[in-house]
């Protein structure tokens, strides 16, 4: 009881009902699509009027939909990677204060900000002179643009609540700063980079709108074969797909997380 | 120097190629012109388009603000454990694929889908929602909410409410205190997460062109429509142009208010 008006009728009954129909607002799309995964009939009528498991047996004998399963996780697992080593890098290469610093960090963070319709057609426009278009290569170096701010985010923060007398202290007891670096530094910021790793795979496994511009009828990624069913015609296989990827990304976050929190809690 | 390989990975990879895009904007039969530009400004389809596209973010960002307040504001007066269940109703989404939230979308917002179904029953009729701007501001809304929600409870937390006391035993009628106090303290966040909200509008995507409809398109779906159809690079690069200068210009003034903003703080704590 800080203040008058918590004890107001606007405080106590108009703003949690509101409150609960923002909640309920934000959750609906994710419980929408679990229960359409297991309708009866081929149609996106919700809720279903009939229940069966007929769209997951679709979605695992059908080989469009593996495959695509398939690339987007070697892309992702390759250019969460690629954005893991780099991003990582640039967090301690920034640690220092040096001339220029301010501009290349908001350079190396860019990708973040500039729409993602622009990246898409102008990476479209010197990946087919290059032969980029459609390949392997192709994906994990756009995908990897995508996700190296997050890493270069998350390790940074990981860095700043580092203490800084931890490097002198190696030293001093006779380590070189390759072997303090990963005797010290490494483990205690092994946290943050891996979360920063988890964000630069979900960057890259949800990615629609550049891999639009590069998949191939052979190639594709799991969320534009979404994309293109979706738009193209009625088939609650989608949903199974939709369901798998959410608890599949669910998961990843929630064990990116957890480990996270405990080395935090270890750390105090 | 071990930034060094991340700066000439994005300078291939994404300076370059948007760097070029946005070039040949300038560029028409491979000499310097602005002929791209006329034709985007001397057709009032086009410009249509363009109008479209900021009207749905204001609007998306208006709809963000009105409801992201009361939300954070409840955060704020909740319990512990209440606040940790309303963050995670903001989180959910964030967590949930962007693609998987758009196709649900399509599914709620659909003819006899639950939606229809509970305006029909609230006797408003059953407007069509897919295909149509509303049903884009709906899932844009929905979308961008954590965006708006997130930075407003950051400030809305850190305003000293007993200052509220203050105003009140000063003899403020709780209303004259929250508009006279509160909500002007409360300023910085809501222009924080509007930026935010409406810069990330003017470039969406996805939601356009699945719950909308080619008839009322928007910016970037203009875009694709120009590579994906007619290969007119030109023509996409001098949309791109705009929406970058818009872009860049938000984030900047965003960037200004937030460090205004700070500033402020640190003259009023010394």
């Amino acid at each position: 009881m800080t203040w008058a008006m918590r004890r107001g009728p606007v405080a106590r009954y108009l703003l949690p009902v509101l409150g609960a129909f923002i909640a309920g607002w934000m959750v609906a799309p994710t419980l929408t699509v679990i229960p359409l995964s297991f309708t009866a009939r081929p149609s996106f009528v919700f809720p279903p009027n009939g229940w069966s498991t007929r769209w997951y047996a679709n979605l695992i004998h059908d080989a469009t939909w593996l495959e695509a399963l398939k690339t987007s996780l070697i892309v992702a697992i390759l250019a969460a990677l690629t954005a893991t080593v780099l991003g990582t890098m640039a967090a301690l290469g920034m640690r220092r204060r040096f001339f220029g610093q301010r501009l290349l960090a908001i350079f190396l963070l860019a990708p973040m900000v500039v729409p993602v319709v622009i990246i898409a057609i102008g990476i479209y426009l010197v990946f087919l002179p290059w032969g980029f278009a459609g390949t392997l290569p192709g994906f994990v170096f756009a995908h990897s643009v995508l996700g190296l701010p997050f890493v270069l985010v998350t390790v940074t923060a990981g860095l700043r609540s580092l203490d800084p007398q931890l490097a002198p202290a190696a030293a001093s007891l006779g380590a070189s700063p390759l072997r303090a670096f990963f005797a010290v530094t490494l483990p205690l910021i092994a946290p943050s980079i891996l979360i920063g790793a988890v964000f630069a795979f979900m960057a890259s496994f949800d990615e629609v709108v550049v891999s639009i511009f590069l998949v191939t009828p052979t190639r594709r990624t799991l969320p534009v074969e979404i994309y293109t069913s979706v738009t193209r015609d009625i088939d609650p296989t989608v949903a199974a797909a939709a369901t798998v990827i959410t608890i599949f990304t669910s998961v990843l976050l929630t064990a990116g997380l957890v480990a996270h929190a405990r080395r935090s809690f270890a750390n105090v | 120097m071990l930034a060094v390989p991340a700066a000439l990975f994005l300078a291939v990879f994404f300076a370059y190629p948007v760097g070029k895009l946005l070039a040949l904007s300038f560029r028409d039969s491979g000499e310097f012109s602005l002929q791209n530009f006329r034709w985007l400004f001397e057709n009032p389809a086009y410009m249509r388009v363009l109008a479209r596209t900021f009207w749905v973010a204001a609007a998306v960002t208006a709809i963000c603000v009105l409801l992201a307040y009361p939300y954070a504001y409840l955060m704020t007066l909740a319990g512990k454990y209440w606040r940790v269940v309303l963050l995670l109703c903001v989180l959910i989404p964030f967590w949930t694929s962007l693609m998987v939230r758009n196709f649900a979308w399509l599914v709620i917002l659909g003819s006899n889908g639950p939606l229809d179904s509970i305006t029909g029953w609230l006797g408003l009729g059953r407007p069509a929602f897919l295909g149509s701007a509303t049903g884009v501001m709906i899932a844009m809304a929905q979308i961008l909410l954590p965006f708006m929600v997130l930075p407003l409870y950051a400030t809305l937390r850190g305003i000293d409410t007993s200052l509220l006391a203050a105003a009140a035993s000063l003899g403020a009628r709780p209303s004259i205190a929250f508009f006279r106090v509160y909500l002007p303290l409360s300023i910085p966040g809501v222009m924080a997460g509007s930026l935010l909200v409406f810069v990330l509008s003017l470039g969406f995507y996805l939601t356009p062109a699945i719950i909308g409809s080619p008839q009322n398109s928007l910016l970037s779906q203009l875009m694709v429509i120009q590579i994906d159809r007619l290969l007119a690079w030109g023509h996409a690069g001098a949309l791109a142009f705009i929406l970058m200068i818009i872009t860049v210009a938000l984030i900047t003034l965003a960037a200004l208010v937030g460090s205004q903003s700070t500033a402020l703080k640190h003259t009023t704590d010394s």
